[in-house]
């Protein structure tokens, strides 16, 4: 699990035992608690859970936009071997855009309304290549065409409120992927957009990531994408991970039984009339989680051990693991 | 590629053409349009009036004194004389140069130095915020006035003087709005959306703070700018301004006050050239604001509905 430095199929990111910790009026509390995982060119890892269970919080700590009251208190986030939480701010700045780079959920505000798309879309050209406007400005368009906005030399003039959400989606991705990333995080980048548009996009996506070679991380909470779109998934519930494994694996065979009870509330199989199936509760209040296992207050499965004793994350099969005391039971649910 | 080109998405964006030229936005909007022009004379004359004028503004014909604004005595009898016998015309051309010279640099400097205080404190925040605005606060807990009057009666009461002891104390001002805006503007997506591809702050202050604050300050400094003026006008009438024989607007209202009941011309037509000059300014300020919104440009751009219509949206007189 953890590759030496000199590896050569270490991942491109690689993140051990991440914590952060965010203050609050009623005292600190961790929003994220010892996530891992690792993701290698070319492949995708999704992480998925429900609003508030930390993913977007391990984005931001990941690429360093974490607000002040947050703060990141242990763990290391590799990027091609680096730990850029122990670099100084000029060094993370270098690695900003040709090595990491973050989509971001809200295409409208992440542009800035008062300049021209492909202005904006050049910025990172000038700031790494030291390219003029002029260059920088070509080197906008080209990345328009390729990322399918019609008629890109007229549109580049244009500013964001003159795009769909679909065309804005698409240029915060030509400007996430312009300097060549190894790693891109995509944080729920389809939430905002209608389903024709969402297929749209995850499949520019993929095309970019096959053809640049990209490691990507996907948030979501989304399980059709996730079964469509990821090889490995990370499940989070309460800033903590739950399970880990490849797509197939962990669809198929939850370990989990917070995995299980997402997938179950998929209404696929549901019957009408009856209410739709759904994981009952809510997830804990960071302020109080529970002192064993995270997911006990919603568990069917909770037993006498589960309140005593935080089950770890432990290994479950070839490449997955998982964090309940009773997982070899669920399989034979 | 292709195939990835929706045209329903196409088709509903239509392609945009070159933002209007502003000369031509101008031209849309009557009102700032007659503002410019005012403001365009304002700065001529301010400019070139002494060529032509001479010592006209000086000159004393004492037969002459306190005649009332007349076509009888030629141009420079127009507007009056005053008690001296001097020409109002001459001397109110004379004053729009000293009164720019000290408005115009005292603004300009205020605004350059308080915006770029108030960005940089409050896109950092933290200590520097708070050692920024307690300066700030300091300057704004004296009466600007009092400041000015004591500055200047312990220095000599020159032209530079006032320009610099007027721009001091108007600083805070820009400084509390820039930082305000700033500080919101800061935790704005596209600003850590441009830290993400590691632009430095400075450049994110200068690229995607200031085109957005901008529009504000301007209007911030229009308005001040006819503070500035009064202020001007009020050093001068305790003696510590513009010193005679140099002649301001602010002056010439002092001067003339005394008369008021007798010759009006003499206070009054200094007073309407400031009203003028200021209420141009807002206005070209206000249109400014519009014209550089890209998300309300377009409304600039509508033909006018009918004759007599105002071509100015609500939006704008705000």
């Amino acid at each position: 699990m953890k590759p030496s430095p000199f590896d050569p199929d270490r991942p491109a990111l690689d993140v051990e035992g991440l914590c952060v910790d965010l203050r609050t009026p009623s005292g600190t509390v961790r929003a994220v608690d010892g996530v891992s995982f690792g993701v290698h060119r070319g492949r995708t890892l999704a992480l998925l859970g429900e609003s508030g269970c930390g993913k977007s919080m391990t984005a931001l700590s990941v690429v360093g936009l974490l607000d002040p009251v947050a703060e990141v208190t242990g763990g290391a986030v590799r990027v091609g071997g680096t730990d850029t939480l122990r670099l100084s701010r000029a060094e993370r700045r270098k690695l900003a855009g040709p090595v990491l780079s973050i989509v971001f959920q809200d295409a409208l505000t992440a542009l800035n309304p008062v300049q021209p798309v492909g202005r904006q879309l050049g910025e990172p050209f000038r700031i790494h290549r030291g390219f003029s406007r002029r260059r920088a400005e070509e080197e906008a368009v080209r990345l328009m065409t390729r990322v399918g906005i019609p008629e890109p030399r007229l549109r580049a003039r244009a500013y964001p409120h003159q795009f769909s959400g679909g065309m804005r989606q698409r240029l915060l991705i030509a400007m996430a992927v312009a300097l060549d990333p190894d790693v891109l995080i995509a944080d729920e980048p389809t939430t905002a957009l209608d389903v024709t548009v969402q297929a749209q996009i995850m499949r520019l996506l993929r095309d970019l990531q096959t053809e640049r070679d990209m490691a990507v991380v996907l948030i979501t909470h989304d399980l059709a994408v996730v079964a469509q779109r990821a090889d490995d998934v990370v499940v989070m519930y309460a800033g903590t991970v739950v399970e880990n494994g490849t797509v197939r694996e962990v669809f198929s065979h939850p370990r989990h039984p917070y995995t299980k009870g997402l997938l179950d509330s998929v209404p696929e199989d549901a019957v009408r009339g009856r209410p739709l199936p759904a994981v009952p509760g809510s997830p804990p209040d960071l302020s109080a989680v529970p002192s064993g296992c995270v997911f006990q207050d919603r568990c069917p499965l909770v037993r006498e051990r589960c309140v005593r004793e935080r089950p770890p994350l432990r290994s479950v099969g070839a490449s997955r693991s998982a964090a309940c005391h009773f997982s070899e039971e669920l399989h034979r649910v | 590629m292709t195939d990835r080109i929706e045209p329903p998405s196409a088709a509903d964006t239509p392609p945009a053409p070159r933002p209007p030229r502003w000369w031509l936005l101008l031209g849309r909007d009557r009102l700032a349009a007659v503002a410019s022009a005012v403001l365009t004379l304002v700065v001529l004359v301010a400019l070139s009036g002494r060529l032509f004028i001479g010592d006209r503004a000086q000159r004393q014909d004492l037969r002459a004194s306190l005649r009332p604004p007349s076509l009888d005595h030629g141009v420079y009898g127009l507007l009056g004389t005053d008690v001296l016998g001097r020409s109002v015309l001459a001397r109110l051309v004379d004053a729009a140069g000293t009164t720019l010279s000290v408005a115009v640099p005292a603004v300009l400097c205020s605004l350059v130095i308080g915006s770029a205080l108030g960005l940089w404190a409050g896109y950092h925040g933290g200590v520097r915020e708070s050692v920024t605005m307690r300066v700030a606060d300091v300057i704004l807990s004296f009466p600007s006035l009092l400041i000015a009057v004591v500055v200047l009666y312990v220095f000599a009461p020159s032209a530079m003087n006032i320009v610099l002891i007027l721009a001091v104390t108007r600083v805070p001002v820009y400084l509390r709005t820039a930082r305000a805006e700033s500080a919101e503007l800061r935790s704005r997506l596209f600003v850590d959306a441009a830290r993400t591809f590691g632009t430095p702050s400075r450049k994110i202050i200068y690229w995607h703070v200031l085109p957005i604050v901008l529009p504000t300050l301007l209007t911030v400094a229009t308005l001040d700018f006819c503070f500035v003026m009064l202020t001007e006008s009020s050093l001068s009438f305790l003696g510590i301004g513009i010193q005679p024989p140099d002649v301001s607007w602010g002056l010439m209202v002092a001067q003339g006050r005394q008369y008021l009941g007798t010759a009006w011309w003499i206070a009054v037509l200094p007073g309407v050239a400031i009203v003028l000059t200021t209420v141009s300014a807002t206005v070209l300020a206000a249109w400014a604001r519009l014209a550089t919104d890209p998300a309300q440009r377009w409304r600039l751009t509508l033909p006018r509905k009918r004759r007599g219509a105002t071509a100015v949206p609500t939006e704008m007189i705000q």
